[in-house]
């Protein structure tokens, strides 16, 4: 392994039992029935967006697709705005205009969750031209799974970073279904290989491997922050669950989502923080303190306002000086 | 005052924005010099503001958008151009569903301070996928401004008004105006004018014609016609902005006239228009004798052959004879 220095890892651990922490805990609400819309939960993939934020500064963009809630973790969300949002109280980080699907916060550099797979590409290109244009060292990640990569906005978005050279990431969390199709019947090259068409690098790397992502994304956000362009990441990976909470996946085999569980991202990186002097009586209470933070997050998520119907259609438009009658 | 055409105003305004404001930026299919734009409106910009800020683009009408829309909400003020109305379907998504919400959606945490500007219509035997008025498909979305000048004046107060507003636009240039000329201020005078504000273009007392874009003309062409032909008085309310549309306005000039046309090039069926005559009749409903016709294109394609073009797309003349149908059914003609 790896680039990555041991003290950096423990934090990094902490942030990939959050999200799974905060999955679970979302997953259970839903189910109750208490939580409003669609849930996409991303347990399986917590390696990818902490291995790839790991490397970005707050000033740093990323878009992200439906699949969002570990994405915006590891840019530095909440979990108790998250759910408040989650329960669309007022108190969200959307003030409950977005929900799990749309949820931003652009102090964070997060410029949302994405309903539409593959629009946040081209987004992310175009955040690389208001760096480019400012003259800063910014970088935007665009995250979007193994369905988006088939989609127009994928090509052009692509294309156009890299004609531009522009200081964009690309990151493809390739969870091999597109909600029920196989990402083997949906193209017939693979998806870091599509990078040659653009002329940029592409890497694939295993997904469930925090070292791997690291190392990839820190390469290629090191790249983007040098003005050299954009990279394409594969991460190979998987979700545990369905599409959305309650998609039972009948289009995946028992024992593929089994192998999977055994490749779990989480314990990897658990063995290794034992082998390297951490005792597993600090990560059982390192465990025990995640669970209670979501806990409390989702109690007091759940506690905010619920928006006032007559405010139904605020910020349709912004309020304008000169330029609005 | 000086007179120049639409296309030289709409540089003008692109000019003095990109001078003014150091984030404007612009781009799309073959703007940059020598080409400087299939319509010309943009040459001169790339020699002088450079490349970072002014970008020929592949044909990739989703990703110009789409960089819009991205550059717009990190901090830049996009002026994205696709290059005709018809492209726009192209980019569909990116308008609607992300242009469009992304301010309501995220709480009004941010704006998206970005201009679409993109040409086109009928008149020209372009054929049914570049000669369309597809203005009625964006006013069906709320959160666009859609600005459809009618006159180099106009056109380039509007389009600074565009650049500057922190919401998005989509500015339709009708081609058929390009070569229009016009009164237009110095640039000194930095002149603006607000967008989802309609301006009555000629005053009159006895029917509104409500119109816009390249239909102004030929509503004032009307107006003349009725004039000197029958002594009606026609009052031309050239919308400018489609939607936010300007409800006072219209009804304040209906409510002095009582009979209305309104008239666009735009295939009528499920056109801006039936919205405004629906919107008229409600509010109006008190008053007794309310008269309204609409003018748009038949519900066709746009033929290719001239003579079929013109029998689909609507003139001066069926603005005449809407108009005496609405002031003889009302009993006043």
């Amino acid at each position: 392994m790896a680039t990555i220095k041991a003290d950096k890892v423990l934090p990094l651990y902490r942030d990939m039992l959050r999200i799974r922490g905060f999955e679970g805990k979302a997953t259970k609400l839903y189910e109750q029935g208490v939580l409003p819309g669609f849930l996409h939960s991303s347990v399986g993939q917590e390696a990818v967006p902490v291995g790839v934020s790991a490397h970005l500064d707050k000033d740093d963009y990323i878009t992200s697709n439906h699949r969002g809630h570990g994405h915006v973790l590891a840019k530095g969300m909440e979990p108790e705005r998250m759910f408040a949002e989650l329960y669309a109280r007022t108190t969200g980080y959307n003030s409950g205009r977005g929900g799990s699907m749309h949820i931003m916060d652009f102090s964070l550099g997060i410029v949302g969750a994405n309903g539409i797979v593959g629009a946040g590409v081209p987004i992310a290109t175009g955040a690389g031209i208001s760096f480019q244009v400012n003259g800063t060292k910014q970088v935007a990640v665009s995250y979007f799974g193994d369905g988006a990569v088939n989609s127009g906005a994928f090509h052009e978005g692509l294309n156009l970073a890299a004609i531009w050279s522009l200081p964009v990431v690309f990151v493809c969390e390739n969870n091999f279904y597109a909600e029920s199709v196989p990402q083997s019947y949906a193209a017939k090259v693979g998806i870091a290989e599509r990078a040659a068409a653009y002329g940029i690098p592409g890497v694939r790397v295993d997904g469930n491997d925090l070292f791997a992502v690291y190392d990839a994304a820190k390469a290629a956000v090191a790249r983007a922050r040098k003005g050299e362009g954009p990279t394409l990441i594969e991460c190979q990976t998987f979700r545990w669950s369905g599409h959305f909470v309650g998609d039972p996946g009948v289009y995946r085999t028992k024992e593929e989502v089994e192998a999977w569980r055994l490749k779990d991202p989480l314990p990897r990186v658990h063995s290794w923080l034992e082998q390297h002097g951490v005792t597993a009586a600090d990560l059982d209470t390192m465990e025990a303190a995640v669970a209670d933070e979501m806990d409390r997050a989702a109690e007091r998520g759940a506690a905010g306002p619920r928006p006032d119907p007559q405010a139904a259609t605020d910020n349709v438009y912004a309020p304008e000086g000169v330029a609005r009658a | 005052m000086r007179q120049i055409l639409m296309r030289e105003a709409l540089r003008e305004a692109l000019f003095e924005e990109m001078r003014r404001d150091p984030r404007v930026v612009v781009f799309g299919e073959d703007i940059a010099d020598p080409m400087g734009g299939s319509y010309k409106v943009t040459l001169g910009l790339s020699t002088e503001f450079g490349a970072v800020r002014v970008r020929n683009t592949p044909i990739s009408e989703a990703a110009i958008v789409g960089a819009a829309v991205g550059a717009a909400i990190t901090g830049a003020r996009p002026v994205a151009e696709i290059m005709y109305m018809d492209f726009l379907g192209i980019a569909m998504d990116q308008i609607v569903n992300q242009a469009a919400k992304i301010r309501f959606m995220s709480g009004g945490q941010v704006s998206v301070p970005l201009v679409i500007r993109c040409q086109g219509g009928p008149g020209r035997a372009s054929a049914a996928q570049h000669a369309q008025m597809l203005e009625a498909w964006f006013a069906h979305v709320p959160g666009l401004q859609i600005v459809m000048p009618s006159n180099p004046a106009d056109g380039k107060a509007l389009l600074k008004a565009a650049i500057r507003s922190d919401n998005p636009v989509i500015f339709f240039e009708y081609n058929g105006l390009y070569n229009v000329r016009g009164d237009v201020p110095e640039p000194e005078e930095d002149a603006l004018e607000p967008i989802g504000k309609a301006k009555v273009a000629r005053e009159g007392k006895d029917i509104t014609l409500v119109t816009w874009s390249g239909m102004t003309r030929m509503a004032l062409q009307a107006a003349e016609q009725l004039q000197a032909e029958d002594g009606v008085q026609a009052e031309v309310v050239d919308l400018r902005t489609v939607s936010p549309w300007d409800k006072s306005t219209v009804l304040a000039s209906f409510a002095k006239t009582r009979a209305m046309v309104v008239a666009h090039q735009a295939v009528r069926q499920g056109g801006v228009g039936a919205e405004i005559a629906a919107t008229v009749y409600e509010e109006m409903l008190d008053l007794v004798d309310v008269e309204i016709g609409r003018v748009g294109a038949k519900f066709s394609p746009t033929p290719f052959a001239p003579e079929l073009e013109s029998a689909v797309v609507p003139g001066t003349a069926d603005i005449v004879r809407a108009a005496r149908d609405v002031l003889s059914r009302g009993g006043r003609f």
